[in-house]
């Protein structure tokens, strides 16, 4: 297996970082996030999660769509959409890679969003293992093997050494292409590491949810649940949980008056907001709870029932960590999903 | 690109309460006496009204300085209002200076109705400081800039 | 400190048996013992889930404004900290005072999650609390100071509201001082200044958590969700964005912010938010005389005093050049 030492991880970076835009979990102010590669970055792959997913690259919090001019009576029409070159992802967990293919039921259905089409395409993402899983983690309830986290290359972080396993095409092309790797013999390794992480995972405190209820036929049982109320008490109305979601992908389109004309871009939009659904006559989600509830009904219901039932969470467990008042789905499946959740 | 922006004069825009600065202005141009042309007057019926919000969007639509006029203290047509005023601007100027932005590019002056003089004189001695400052970089909004 | 729970869940229960109150406002258990959620008990027999704990973190004081409202008196746990934001919203008339029956909590400094697992603990299953020092998973002792919200190092906070306190005692005064990272700041040079709140600034992501927690921010309508305001985005496209939105926040919570130091604990980027409000308390505390908002329910806010002989702004504080 191709492989290279982590202590000269750098030089790896660096070598891809000529070839084209390399971006890594960088820690930053005690945040962890993704961030482009330029030399001086602290590279984390050591922990476990960014503080937002990867979805970001596809989909940027702020996006500009079109620019609008105006001259006398002229209105000159400008395509603002980013030219994209080949760039690489590195250290995507198996949880964020999975959001990627729900994300693209949404988003590269008829009519495809070119924006998100054109970034998806030029990426190669290099996936990551995860040694040590957290208890918040609950990704395999959703059949995410985490140790196999799939994506271009897949890498496992073992013995010292990064191994790399292109899955890809594109993923093959880089990784040979790369002079810093050596050969090393890792079957073996990477292999008991596999088994390792598998068995963490299994004795995680989430792992085995209860799913069975959340199957799209059961709508209105669900959404009169009288437990709603209770479960959203304590929402402040804040966007933290669908703004770290790796699989929220709800948008507003805004217009912003520059001082010669317009210009479009497209925002990310909370359905936690209460002017998410305002419209010119009324706003329909009048309170906190329907709000609250929209969210979970959505992850796990309404698109697994226009989605062959999968569901659209990945049980990355960013909600679950970053709620301020602790507020998440693991314990609206545990609520609503019934007793055996227990 | 450059060419133009060496041409390119400060803009700088400055909030008159109706009663007192609004006033001055009026006097100083009556009187003939100067201020700069890249002054731009917002009349507002007491410098009270000036919510940080306006500064703070003034600075983003590409303005260099804003300068905030009123009645002086205790000569406010609505009694109190710029005593207000003086309290919200001090915490503001020390805010923006705390994050790094340059404490000249705001400033607040007493003018009243009888000042033309005085009007003239602070514009003029504005405008020298931003003109000194240069362009603002720091409180800039790109997508104005365009 | 399971004394201290103790003593709390009982006096929870004794003011609902006794029909004092019809609910209360405290905080429920979670999964783990750190992810403890505010809630509203009705029975008794819900207070089974009941916490008290040094994840107690939440301000339940902004909870009242809606609660307050609903039919029948609700008792509410308040920590030292949240009494400030409590006596404020009354003062603000926020807050139907009548349907309210507040109670003081001790409070021994409460947790940062994160900063257990800086200290390299992976996992935290349990915590036995002690006044100084922490035992985590019944091994790991860690000093308490060392996994305390910021908030609470600097804590000197009394109670100043509650028809009665429920306390054993038994907390250690802090002798740090709040402002010292102001001072700091103040000391730098404007360009190391615009660096530092460039660089923790732009990690907002808007999510908003640091006004919707803050009970200070309570409009009923905020101007950044006003369509008509300009500034409604919902992102900040530039770092324009990111500072007003920051400035504007902490602007027009000044003079009545407390310090409870919630905007900081939610959020999700740890961008320090405190050390903007109490920029604002420093210099009102200067320029104006000590302040504390939400000592008392009656007194003028600084903003909405003055006094003819105030400081220009010209001459207000400020920091190096």
């Amino acid at each position: 297996m191709k492989a290279i030492l982590k202590d000269k991880l750098n030089l790896l970076y660096e070598e891809i970082s000529k070839k084209c835009e390399l971006y890594l979990p960088t820690k930053e102010k005690g945040a962890l996030n993704f961030k482009k590669f330029d030399g001086e970055n602290e590279v984390d792959i050591e922990s476990l999660q960014t503080v937002k997913s990867a979805k970001d690259f596809f989909f940027p919090q702020t996006e500009d769509m079109v620019n609008f001019k105006t001259e006398g009576k002229n209105i000159e029409i400008i395509d603002a959409r980013e030219k994209i070159e080949t760039y690489v992802i590195f250290g995507v967990r198996a949880c964020d890679y999975k959001s990627f293919e729900i994300l693209d039921r949404v988003f590269l259905v008829e009519p495809v969003d070119t924006m998100y089409k054109n970034r998806r395409e030029n990426a190669v993402i290099f996936t990551l293992a995860c040694n040590n899983p957290h208890a918040s983690c609950f990704c395999k309830n959703f059949g995410i093997d985490a140790s196999s986290p799939k994506g271009d290359v897949e890498c496992y972080d073992v013995d010292g050494y990064l191994f790399f396993n292109p899955l890809t095409e594109k993923g093959a092309q880089i990784v040979n292409g790369l002079t810093c790797l050596e050969e090393v013999k890792g079957e073996d390794k990477v292999d008991a590491l596999k088994k390792d992480i598998t068995k963490k995972i299994e004795k995680l405190p989430f792992s085995n949810l209860d799913l069975s209820k959340f199957k799209g036929e059961n709508l209105m049982e669900l959404f009169n649940r009288p437990e709603w109320e209770e479960l959203s008490e304590a929402c402040l109305g804040c966007g933290t949980c669908t703004f770290v979601c790796p699989t929220c992908q709800c948008f507003d389109i805004r217009d912003f008056k520059t001082n010669s004309g317009i210009k479009r871009f497209r925002c990310w939009d909370s359905c936690m907001y209460s002017d998410f659904t305002q419209m010119a006559a009324e706003n329909p989600r009048k309170t906190q709870m329907q709000r609250y509830r929209q969210r979970f009904m959505h992850k796990l219901c309404y698109y697994p029932s226009n989605n062959d039932g999968i569901y659209s969470c990945v049980g990355c467990g960013r909600c679950v960590k970053k709620c301020p008042q602790s507020l998440n789905i693991v314990k609206v499946i545990k609520k609503i999903g019934g007793e055996k959740n227990d | 690109m450059q060419e133009i922006n060496k041409e390119r004069k400060p803009l700088i825009v400055a909030f008159c309460c109706n009663w007192c600065s609004y006033a001055g202005a009026d006097l100083a141009g009556s009187s003939r006496l100067s201020y700069p042309a890249n002054v731009k007057i917002i009349r507002v019926p007491c410098s009270c009204r000036v919510n940080p919000l306006f500064i703070l969007k003034a600075f983003q639509r590409g303005a260099d300085g804003v300068i905030l006029c009123g009645c002086h203290p205790g000569d406010c047509h609505y009694t109190t209002g710029n005593y207000y005023t003086r309290r919200r601007m001090s915490l503001l100027f020390s805010m923006l200076d705390y994050l790094g932005i340059e404490r000249e590019r705001t400033r607040v002056e007493w003018v009243s109705a009888a000042e033309g003089a005085k009007f003239s004189n602070v514009m003029n001695d504005f405008a020298k400081t931003i003109n000194e400052l240069g362009e603002n970089k720091r409180l800039e909004d790109l997508r104005c800039k365009d | 400190m399971q004394r201290l729970e103790n003593a709390v869940l009982s006096k929870a229960k004794e003011l609902l048996e006794s029909g004092k109150v019809s609910r209360v406002l405290g905080w429920t258990k979670g999964e783990f013992c750190y992810d403890v959620s505010p809630c509203v008990f009705n029975t008794v027999d819900e207070l089974k889930n009941f916490v008290y704990n040094g994840f107690c973190g939440a301000n339940l004081s902004k909870y009242l404004i809606n609660e307050s409202k609903k039919e029948g008196k609700i008792a509410v746990f308040l920590k030292p900290c949240d009494t400030y934001s409590y006596n404020q919203l009354v003062k603000e008339h926020r807050i139907k005072v009548e349907n309210v029956y507040a109670v003081g909590v001790e409070c021994q400094g409460k947790f940062d999650i994160e900063k257990f697992y800086a200290k390299g603990v992976g996992f935290v299953a349990s915590v036995e609390e002690g006044l100084t020092e922490v035992k985590v998973n019944g091994e790991t002792v860690l000093n308490r100071n060392d996994v305390k919200l910021e908030r609470c190092l600097v804590c000197n906070k009394k109670h100043v509201a509650g028809e009665e306190i429920v306390e054993l005692n038994e907390k250690l005064p802090s002798d740090s001082d709040r402002f010292e990272m102001v001072k700091k700041l103040e000391a730098m040079t404007a360009d190391e200044r615009f660096a530092f709140w460039k660089k923790e600034l732009s990690k907002c992501i808007r999510c908003n958590a640091c006004r919707n927690v803050c009970p200070a921010c309570n409009c009923t309508k905020c101007v950044f969700d006003n369509p008509n305001s300009e500034v409604s985005a919902k992102a900040n496209a530039t770092s324009f964005e990111e500072q007003m939105f920051h400035i504007i926040r902490a602007f027009h919570v000044a003079g009545r912010c407390t310090d409870c130091g919630e905007c900081s604990r939610v959020c999700p980027q740890n961008i320090p938010l405190h050390l903007l409000n109490r920029k604002f308390i420093s210099d009102i505390d200067k320029l104006y005389g000590e302040y504390q908002a939400g000592e008392d329910t009656t007194s003028k806010g600084p903003l909405t005093s003055f006094t003819k002989e105030d400081a220009e702004p010209s001459d207000a504080v400020g920091g190096n050049k």
